[in-house]
Order: C-alpha cells, then sequence, then structure tokens
C-alpha cells in the first residue's frame, strides 16, 4: 500500500486515501460505514423481495405470514410464463432492435462526432448546436406528431420502425467529438499527404483509435434500447413484432395481474441486460461520463 | 514512407470540402425527418382538429382554449410538476450521498455497496414498476405486511392518489439515481486530495469540508444532474404506466401519458399535439432558467 502524500493540484484519478499521520478516528468510520450500508440495503430490498418471490409457488405469493424465503421453491411461475407466452419471439424482436441500432448508433455518432472535431465549417457549428438541443427536447414530448411522421414513411408496425428513429442520439455525438478532438489534427495531416481519402482515414485509422469510446457507448445503447417502451409501443401493433417491454406491459396492464407469471416474466426480461452488467462491469462503473457528458 | 504525392492531386493542405458533408449526411437525414418534422408538424397540428386520418382543418386557438380549461390538463400538469419538484431534489440527495459515501477513504465495504447501488439501472422502467407494485401492493405487499406486524393499519398505497404519487417517486429515485451516482463518482474522484488534507490541518470538519470544498467543485457536475433528472422527470411515462396505470382512476395522469391517452386512445391528434407545444415550452424554459443558474455551462 503505498500512500501519496504528495498530491498535486492537478486532476487526480485514484480515489481519496488519507496519508498516514492522520491519527485514526474510528467514529466516523463507524457512522460513515453504517450509513452507507442502511442506503444498500435499502436499495437491495425491493429487488431481492421480487427475485425471492418469483421463486414462490403461485399458491404461496399471497399466503400470510410472508415469508422472504419460499418455503418450497418452485419455478412454476417460469415454465407457465415461458409457455403461455411466446417469450422466446419477444427475445428476438427485442434483441434484433438492440443489436441492431447499437450497430448503427456507434457508427453513425463516430462518423458525425469525427465530422465535429476535425473539420472547421459554419454549418458544422450551427448542427452541432442543433444536436446539442435534442437532448433539452426528448421527442417523447411530441410523439403525436412523430408517430405522423413514422406512419407516412411506412415504418408503423415494423421493427425497422422501431430502430431507425433511435440511431441518432445527442450523447453518443458528443463523447466521439470530445474524443477525436483530442486526437492531434498531424495524425490526419500525415495520413492525407500520404494520399488516404477522407472516408479511408476515418474507417482504418480514426474508428480503430476511438475503440474505447465505441465500447462505452454500445453498452449504453444497448441498455437503452433493451429497456425501451414508448417507440415500440407506439410503432407496433402486431403481437408477433413486439418486445419484452411492451409484452410485460399488457401482463401487468391487464384487469386481474397474474402474479406469479408477472414475477417470472419480469425476472427473464432482466436476465440479458444482468449478463451485460458481469461482462462489462469494469467498463459501465469506470467510465468517464463526465468526459462523455460535459466538455 | 509514402512518396505517392506528385502522382495525385495535393491533399496535404487542403481539405475536401465535401469530407464533412458525406460523414453527417446520414445523421443530418434522421435528425430533419425525426426531430425537424415532427417538431414542425406537431406545431401544425396544434393549430388543427387533426384525428390521425383524412386531411386537418385549421381551427385557430381553439385546441389551446379548450386545454386551458380542461381539468385533466391541469391535473396532469400538476401532478408532473409535483412529481419532478420532489424527484429530482431528493434524487439529488441520495445519488450524491451515496457517491460521496463510495468514495470517502473513511467508508468501508464500498465494492458491493456500489454494485447495490448500481443494480436498479439494468432494470427497465417497466420492470421497476412491477417491483415496487408487488413491494406496495394493498393487501398483498410486503410494506403493509410489515406495518401490520408492528399494529399498524394497512396503508392504502394505490386507491389513495397522493400516497400513490408517492410510491411511483420512491420508484423513481431507486431506479433513475445510479447514472447521477457515476457522474459524482467520477467528479469527486477528480477533487485532489491535498485541498482535504489542506482543509483538516486548518482545522475543518468533514461537514465544513463538504460544503466548502466538495459542493463548490461539484458544480458543473450538479448542474448536469439536474438538467437530465428534471428533464428524465417531465417526460415519465413508462415506470407510471406500470406502477399503477397512471391511477387511481386518472388521478395521477402525467403529461406524456396525458398526451398519449388523447393522441392515440382517443384519436385527437390536433389537440395532443397542443398539449405537447405546452410541454416543449415548459421544458424551453426549464432548460434556460437552469442555463442562466449555471455559468460554467459551455460545452467547448
Amino acid at each position: 500500500m503505498s500512500t501519496d502524500t504528495t498530491t498535486r493540484p492537478s486532476a487526480d484519478t485514484t480515489p481519496r486515501r488519507r496519508s498516514s499521520s492522520e491519527p485514526r478516528r474510528w467514529g466516523p468510520v463507524v457512522f460513515q460505514t453504517a450509513a452507507l450500508w442502511i442506503m444498500a440495503f435499502a436499495f437491495i430490498v425491493p429487488l431481492a423481495w421480487f427475485i425471492l418471490s418469483s421463486f414462490k409457488p403461485a399458491g404461496e405469493l399471497f399466503r400470510y405470514p410472508l415469508t422472504l424465503f419460499p418455503e418450497n421453491w418452485s419455478v412454476e411461475g417460469y415454465t407457465t410464463a415461458w409457455s403461455r407466452y411466446d417469450f422466446a419471439l419477444y427475445f428476438r424482436n427485442t434483441a434484433v432492435v438492440a443489436i441492431v441500432t447499437t450497430v448503427l448508433t456507434v457508427i453513425v455518432s463516430a462518423m458525425t462526432g469525427f465530422a465535429f472535431a476535425k473539420y472547421k465549417n459554419k454549418w458544422l457549428k450551427v448542427f452541432f448546436i442543433c444536436i446539442l438541443a435534442t437532448t433539452m427536447l426528448p421527442t417523447e414530448v411530441i410523439m403525436p406528431s412523430t408517430f405522423i411522421v413514422i406512419r407516412d414513411l411506412g415504418l408503423y408496425n415494423r421493427i425497422a420502425g422501431v430502430i431507425v428513429p433511435s440511431i441518432i442520439t445527442a450523447t453518443g455525438i458528443f463523447m466521439f467529438r470530445q474524443y477525436y478532438r483530442s486526437v492531434p489534427d498531424e495524425l490526419l495531416e500525415a495520413a492525407r499527404i500520404d494520399g488516404a481519402s477522407e472516408m479511408r482515414i476515418f474507417w482504418s485509422m480514426m474508428l480503430p483509435l476511438a475503440k474505447p469510446i465505441a465500447f462505452t457507448l454500445a453498452i449504453f445503447s444497448f441498455h437503452w434500447r433493451w429497456n425501451d417502451f414508448i417507440w415500440p409501443l407506439l410503432v407496433l401493433n402486431d403481437p408477433n413484432l413486439y418486445t419484452l417491454q411492451v409484452a410485460l406491459r399488457s401482463i401487468v396492464g391487464a384487469e386481474n395481474i397474474d402474479w406469479s407469471v408477472l414475477l417470472s416474466a419480469s425476472v427473464i426480461s432482466i436476465i440479458p441486460m444482468a449478463f451485460v452488467f458481469i461482462l462489462f462491469q469494469r467498463y459501465i462503473l469506470n467510465a468517464d461520463l463526465n468526459s462523455g457528458l460535459k466538455g | 514512407m509514402s512518396t505517392h504525392v506528385e502522382s495525385r492531386k495535393r491533399r496535404g493542405t487542403h481539405i475536401p470540402q465535401l469530407a464533412p458533408l458525406s460523414f453527417t449526411v446520414i445523421t443530418m437525414v434522421l435528425f430533419v425527418l425525426f426531430f425537424v418534422m415532427p417538431g414542425g408538424l406537431g406545431l401544425y397540428y396544434a393549430f388543427t382538429d387533426y384525428n390521425g386520418v383524412g386531411s386537418p382543418d385549421w381551427i385557430g386557438l381553439e385546441n389551446f382554449a379548450n386545454l386551458f380549461q380542461d381539468e385533466d390538463f391541469y391535473s396532469a400538469l400538476l401532478r408532473t410538476l409535483t412529481y419532478t419538484a420532489l424527484t429530482v431534489p431528493l434524487g439529488f440527495a441520495v445519488s450524491l450521498l451515496s457517491a460521496w459515501l463510495l468514495t470517502h477513504p473513511r467508508t468501508k465495504g464500498v465494492g458491493p455497496a456500489r454494485v447495490i447501488f448500481f443494480l436498479p439501472w439494468l432494470v427497465s422502467p417497466i420492470v421497476a414498476g412491477v417491483i415496487w407494485r408487488w413491494l406496495f401492493g394493498e393487501s398483498f405487499g410486503l410494506v403493509n405486511y410489515l406495518l401490520s406486524l408492528v399494529g399498524l393499519a394497512p396503508v392504502s398505497w394505490q386507491s389513495n392518489a397522493n400516497l400513490s404519487l408517492a410510491v411511483v417517486i420512491m420508484a423513481g429515485i431507486w431506479g433513475g439515481m445510479a447514472f447521477s451516482m457515476l457522474l459524482f463518482i467520477a467528479a469527486l474522484k477528480n477533487i485532489p486530495q491535498s485541498y482535504y488534507e489542506a482543509a483538516s490541518i486548518d482545522g475543518a470538519s468533514t461537514w465544513q469540508q463538504f460544503w466548502r470544498i466538495t459542493l463548490p467543485l461539484l458544480r458543473p457536475t450538479s448542474f448536469m444532474v439536474v438538467l437530465l433528472s428534471t428533464i428524465a422527470a417531465m417526460k415519465e411515462f413508462a415506470l407510471i404506466i406500470s406502477i399503477n396505470g397512471g391511477g387511481p382512476g386518472t388521478e395521477n395522469y402525467l403529461m406524456v401519458q396525458y398526451i398519449y391517452s388523447t393522441g392515440f386512445e382517443r384519436a385527437r391528434i390536433g389537440y395532443a399535439s397542443a398539449a405537447s407545444m405546452v410541454l416543449m415550452v415548459l421544458l424551453l424554459i426549464i432548460a434556460g432558467i437552469q442555463m442562466r443558474f449555471d455559468k460554467g455551462a459551455e460545452y467547448e
């Protein structure tokens, strides 16, 4: 353990460590640790109760006294949910939407962010302001007219109708722009002197260079699209095209909720995101979001 | 090393004018199709009686005149503002407190706690709604059961409009906190440790250090968090649909749900567009006020 006592006033990215010269006071340590864990407990209770309940047989769900753990662990809810609703289909639809949109989002954001960072034109500046403005004005707010546009483009009730309107994101474009601003212009100049076209420079040099940004954006975009509700709800009418969220809504919105099925179905829908989190935890929790979202 | 320069047009110093266009053309088309057109059409529909089919008829300000006498509209607007006014500051406090505890050297066991705080991020608003609905069920929920154990009467979490909104607020904070927390954690880690050391040599308490050093230095991030969470709260839809469907009755309809139900369930596109425009103007005003407050908010 090294204790760095010669910290400079410059930004320090490691977590704060007290120098060992300071006398240890246990009161605050206990207080802060207790505060943290009380909060953490409050945060995990809803989730734990939900997941544990999903393993109770239907008869046990409402039986008093309630028990934290199921008396008889059961996957009855899961099997019913899986057989009564076509979850394989909803999974496939959601995966298509999430993956295709994510790939397109990353490529389009990278190209646009690159242009904003490396070319100086008046119209580019104006366009950049326009893109930033979209974060202030979410399209959910003007959904009646957005719906009409989607319908008139012939995208109603098609998977593409969910994908195409979701491709551009100000956050993604901004992340890439900030990143490419830190890439020295000399690199570009050198490639230009070598006679490479702008498109080639982008595809063979600039895009690979921004892999970390592409990766972070891909995780976030996948998350946005997997959990998206409003556009699939508006655009998809045919139950065979439903995504998971829309399908879940039809269960929760029913007159008499079948809780056993609903709980299990909801747990199933989280599994892919849980995998993404377990695999990429490091990238998600350490993503320097400030550099992405702020200049 | 390449010396093909002479065989080609000299490109070394001049940038092809069409290059930036070719990089941005897709974004431009999508921007025009899905932002400019809906915006323009929405503004136009707001002055018509469009119902989704046929051609819209111009009716001037009639929609707006009706809207300002529409009790459902006022109710939805008031509910949305209440929801935002409570969720944003509470969410801010919770995310800042958790980020502060997680980055403070005196706190133990931060690793697992950080993961726990982050878990709700994985959960979609629809599923978050299911989780909280299950927890606060009036006759079957865990919360009422625990209250009954200590001898309290069951609370009407679903049939009372205010309590029902309180559940939505808790769920909203629970589900939306993780992202703000990450922003705060990143910013807190960027505050040089030496500031705190100097302050504690001068005898400043932890509390004083927080107010005098941490909070002022977090200003740009705080601004970002408030702005993003305000916008998110103003357009809340999926969460409330799933928790109580805007119920009991229509008492907890939020703006986006009101727009959805007038526009799509009752096919009054023109009228719903007028409501959209009001919400849009409101968002612009809120963003404008916050921009003014934050002088450090430049994107350059």
